[in-house]
């Protein structure tokens, strides 16, 4: 019963309830973009390469003349399922080191260190390191923005950790012999589910965009996958002739990546009103 | 002061020996071998061993690692395998355009993101509020290659009034060649002011609600001394702080930036000695930038002194 009545409160905010809207469509839109579409992404048809939007192709055709619309919509499956994939590893490695960091005194420096280490070297720069590294693949794009991301997880959790830990009922459940694990577990986790969301989506909406520029830089997914990066990449010498090859999966991304940063701004401020004011 | 100063070089000293043990263990983890690239298919045994031998890439990891650390004391970050010259030498050679990008696109961010973050502040909960949270939220959900492929598309190609891509001749005036920056830095400058405005918003709300600032408006000065002496003054902090942060952002969005409009920046060579498995350049350059970032955030801090008077060390 309480659930309902918070996503009641988090979409009171028009703003909120329309990214929340915008995030369903692009959802489903690749969920049922074998039902949506009659059009296969891959199938070429080089008289009606670079078409205008028309009725029969409502995004155009690219340079082989495959529907665009097709492409965005089976590509959105590729995109989104890479970023959900890394924003949840991002968050399940992010917030045990951080936990781990925030909880034992011992073992704050040197994972912080690592953090910082890690945090010193520019996001984009540090995925192509790791995915040049790891060999371009679907798979390991993901591998990579995980490794990226997660000391950001890192540093939140272990903030928000170090305030829980000093809480009088973490020092109650100590003192009536609760184990250490059960109060990491069931006392201190559950605290940090706010802080935790809010950097889900953001990572949600990041690497979108990572992907994308990983993609675009030709060191992410093989271009033969049809992701929102990939498109725009392999079609970026025809924008001169037609500029809606590059201009729609662009708006794909930046609808989905401005939906998600606008969710995780409305459930911050839902769930910490000091916020609100100025953030 | 001075107890602060050497405990931060300190911490300073352990990030960067850690960036270094992360950039090795990276770049040797690779799995394709630059030697095989190096030479083709064709290549004998011997050859192969041969020229392994000559970069050192023979030795056990430890060895290795060991001679890159004694290498780079001495200020040597090893010899690219592709561009047959220093790594500190090809680095050298793509400062300039980078450098002068990212100064750009700094000033393009702060001219946009400072005053827009102000007006965003003071008239809160207005429209025009509205219109520049809006915009700021939107600057950070654009690809930064889209972006530029738009401008491209409509200033350089369609209008002509710049440069599609590269750099200029060699020997060009200093003009000229910013007349090949300025689509870039715009592209890196717009889409990174939008940090800046979201943080000079919050830090001016912050202080707009001092009681200083009451007293100020209470003995009759005007909205715009207050706004600006009584209240940025004080905004100032977080303020240096995210230009700070910006300054590594826009070091990693010109290795984007770069590539889009074919600058032969550091971030282009980056790219390429990734796609080259070139290792000795990658980790020259991934260790360049780290130590940037971490002397920036230094040089941050440092910069509150002189914005604060009351932040002591």
């Amino acid at each position: 019963m309480k659930i309902p009545l918070t996503l009641k409160k988090l979409f009171r905010r028009r703003i909120v309830l329309a990214a929340g809207i915008c995030l369903l469509v692009v959802v489903l839109v690749a969920l049922l973009a074998n039902v949506i579409t009659g059009y296969d992404p891959n199938e070429t048809a080089v008289r009606e390469r670079l078409s205008v939007p028309t009725a029969s192709h409502l995004m155009g055709t690219d340079e082989l003349g495959r529907d665009l619309f097709a492409r965005i919509a089976f590509g959105g499956r590729y995109s989104l399922t890479i970023a959900a994939l890394t924003a949840f590893g991002a968050i399940v490695f992010g917030t045990l080191f951080g936990l781990l960091a925030g909880f034992f005194r011992r073992l704050d420096a040197p994972i912080m260190r690592v953090v910082d280490a890690m945090m010193s070297l520019p996001d984009i720069l540090l995925a192509i390191a790791l995915v040049a590294i790891l060999g371009p693949s679907m798979l390991n794009v993901v591998l990579a923005l995980v490794l990226v991301y997660s000391p950001r997880v890192a540093r939140v959790v272990r903030a928000s950790t170090l305030v829980v830990r000093e809480l009088l009922f973490v020092e109650a459940a100590r003192a009536v012999g609760v184990s250490t694990g059960r109060i990491l577990w069931r006392h201190i986790l559950p605290n940090l589910m706010s802080p935790i969301l809010v950097q889900a989506s953001f990572i949600f909406a990041y690497a979108i965009l990572a992907e994308a520029a990983l993609s675009f830089l030709g060191v992410g997914v093989p271009p033969e996958i049809p992701t929102w990066g990939t498109m725009v990449a392999g079609s970026q010498q025809y924008a001169h002739e037609a500029l809606w090859i590059v201009l729609f999966p662009g708006l794909a991304i930046i609808l989905t990546a401005l939906s998600l940063q606008l969710l995780g701004d409305g459930v911050r401020d839902l769930l910490d009103p000091r916020l609100k004011k100025s953030l | 002061m001075t107890r602060y100063l050497l405990s931060r070089l300190m911490g300073m000293l352990v990030v960067m020996a850690l960036v270094a043990v992360l950039v090795f263990v990276l770049t040797r983890a690779a799995s394709g071998d630059p030697v095989t690239v190096l030479l083709g298919d064709q290549a004998t045994a011997e050859d192969i061993a041969r020229v392994q031998k000559e970069y050192g890439l023979d030795k056990p990891l430890p060895v290795q690692f060991g001679y890159w650390l004694k290498e780079l004391s001495q200020g040597n970050l090893g010899q690219s395998i592709f561009l047959q010259r220093p790594v500190t030498q090809a680095l050298w050679e793509r400062a300039e355009p980078t450098t002068l990008l990212a100064l750009l696109s700094l000033c393009i961010a702060a001219a946009i993101g400072v005053p827009c973050g102000i007006v965003s502040a003071v008239f809160r909960g207005k429209f025009i509020d509205q219109l520049l949270t809006g915009f700021a939220m939107l600057g950070a959900s654009i690809p930064s290659f889209w972006f530029g492929l738009v401008l491209m598309q409509i200033f350089a190609v369609s209008m002509g009034w710049f440069p599609v891509s590269g750099y200029g001749d060699p020997g060009a005036t200093l003009m000229a060649r910013i007349h090949y920056l300025v689509l870039p830095s715009t592209v890196l400058g717009v889409l990174n002011s939008a940090l800046i405005i979201r943080f000079t918003r919050a830090s001016m709300l912050d202080v707009l609600g001092e009681d200083y600032v009451r007293t100020a408006r209470a003995k009759g000065l005007s909205e715009k001394v207050v706004v600006l002496k009584h209240a940025l003054r004080n905004a100032l902090v977080p303020i240096v702080t995210v230009l700070g942060l910006t300054v590594a952002l826009l070091i990693g969005g010109a290795v984007v930036t770069e590539t889009v409009f074919g600058l032969p920046g550091v971030g282009n060579l980056v790219v390429s000695a990734v796609l080259r498995r070139d290792y000795p350049v990658i980790q020259g350059a991934l260790l360049v930038i780290a130590m940037i970032y971490v002397v920036i955030n230094f040089l941050t801090d440092l910069l509150y002194m002189v914005v604060d008077p009351r932040v002591k060390y």
